[in-house]
């Protein structure tokens, strides 16, 4: 059953009609064209749909559309503002957090809430908040130390 | 990945709640960290999804010699909380369910009801002796833990019954507690995970990943793991997990015997 919903993406209102099953991660990409969400499982494993939910990670593949209602949501597109780059996204070009790219939204933004939380994290503390995230181009190595660099700067 | 067409309404407090899970074949929602992946895989198809997620029992409080943690408090929140001493097996499991993502949205109650054979926090609610509060349109019981898991993936919750409050006794002073488990790499489930409190004069251990539901020792844990029921799959066979229930449950009394001051 299609019915309009109203979310709160990047801190716009934005409205669309969806059916009830429809989840957060198919509302983004194919209802308000942000596809920097990406889907790279069908089991709630890899983490690369990711986004903030009133600042906490989760994965959008695992949140109804509807239960993000009247919520802030946070995609990759809208972690900065007008064009500039979070200081985890320099630090992903600066430290070779990035080989491929397809998890790197989910990380990225699976890092922040991490850095909200802790802002000069350890590495075992990053690592443990990234077990939620799949790289397949096992580029684990580079990826903490882009989210350690970005520790204390953001 | 989409799950079965279903209908979505959000209840605005338990008794609209209630009402709307008379309908045959609604399911509640909570933190959908284990329902929307079985609806996913459609082996659940739910008519109507109801999400209680916004009523108010989250929150954790310790109140009459027990705590009292509202079934909607996720994992974050646990984490995050500073509980009594003697109940630090609560902490230590709810740092390693799941990961980060569903920690910051699965529930407590979500996964009691869920009733997966591996689950981790119920071992550690069987071993601090949980009740729980379930209301019904007929009113509130109050019921052990242990009754209410009597399967796999199978609770004795009727459909128009919600959790309401899961109610962890305060353990005595001198008391310590802990989780310790195996798990299968990837998917970060339990081979075996065994939860201890160690309670002057007394000690209990919990398991959890080896058979239909978590269950609670009964007598030595030598005597009792060597006579228990215990399953074996294609990660790991029968004898296996029996040695490494043993290894496990040994781990968790050693530390929940040092938390204890002995």
């Amino acid at each position: 059953m299609s019915r309009a919903l109203q979310l709160v993406v990047n801190g716009e209102p934005r409205s669309l009609e969806i059916d009830d099953r429809t989840l957060l991660v198919h509302a983004l990409r194919d209802g308000l064209g942000l596809t920097g969400a990406h889907i790279g499982c069908d089991t709630s494993q890899c983490g690369a749909c990711s986004v903030l939910l009133d600042g906490r990670a989760v994965k959008s593949c695992t949140v109804l559309a509807r239960q993000a209602e009247d919520r802030q949501i946070t995609t990759i597109e809208g972690l900065a503002p007008d064009g500039d780059m979070h200081p985890l996204q320099k630090a992903f070009v600066e430290h070779h957090g990035l080989q491929c790219g397809f998890c790197t939204p989910g990380v990225i933004l699976t890092a922040a809430d991490l850095l909200s939380r802790d802002a000069a994290p350890s590495d075992d503390a990053i690592r443990h908040a990234l077990r939620g995230n799949l790289c397949r181009c096992t580029g684990y190595q580079g990826i903490v130390e882009s989210i350690r660099a970005a520790g204390g700067s953001s | 990945m989409i799950p079965a067409a279903t209908r979505y309404e959000r209840a605005t407090d338990v008794e609209h709640a209630l009402e709307l899970l008379g309908e045959p074949d609604a399911k509640a929602i909570a933190g959908g960290q284990s329902l929307i992946p079985v609806m996913k895989l459609r082996i659940a198809r739910p008519s109507l999804v109801v999400d209680i997620s916004r009523l108010e029992l989250r929150g954790i409080e310790e109140r009459d010699g027990a705590l009292h943690v509202g079934p909607l408090t996720t994992w974050a929140d646990l984490v995050d909380a500073e509980l009594p001493v003697g109940l630090e097996a609560i902490t230590e499991c709810a740092r390693e369910v799941g990961d980060l993502q569903v920690r910051n949205l699965g529930t407590i109650g979500g996964s009691i009801v869920h009733a997966d054979p591996a689950s981790d926090m119920p071992a550690v609610l069987l071993a601090l002796g949980a009740r729980l509060a379930i209301r019904s349109p007929e009113g509130v019981r109050d019921v052990a833990l242990a009754d209410v898991l009597v399967g796999p993936f199978t609770t004795a919750l009727g459909p128009q019954d919600l959790v309401t409050d899961v109610v962890v006794p305060t353990p005595a002073a001198g008391s310590g507690s802990a989780y310790a488990s195996v798990e299968h790499p990837a998917s970060g489930f339990a081979l075996v995970g065994a939860a201890a409190l160690a309670s002057p004069g007394d000690e209990t251990v919990a398991l959890t990943g080896v058979g239909a539901t978590p269950f609670v020792l009964d007598g030595d844990p030598r005597e009792a793991i060597a006579a228990a029921e215990i399953f074996g799959d294609r990660f790991a066979s029968e004898e296996y997990r029996r040695e490494l229930a043993l290894v496990v449950a040994e781990r968790a009394l050693e530390s929940a015997r040092a938390r204890s001051g002995r």
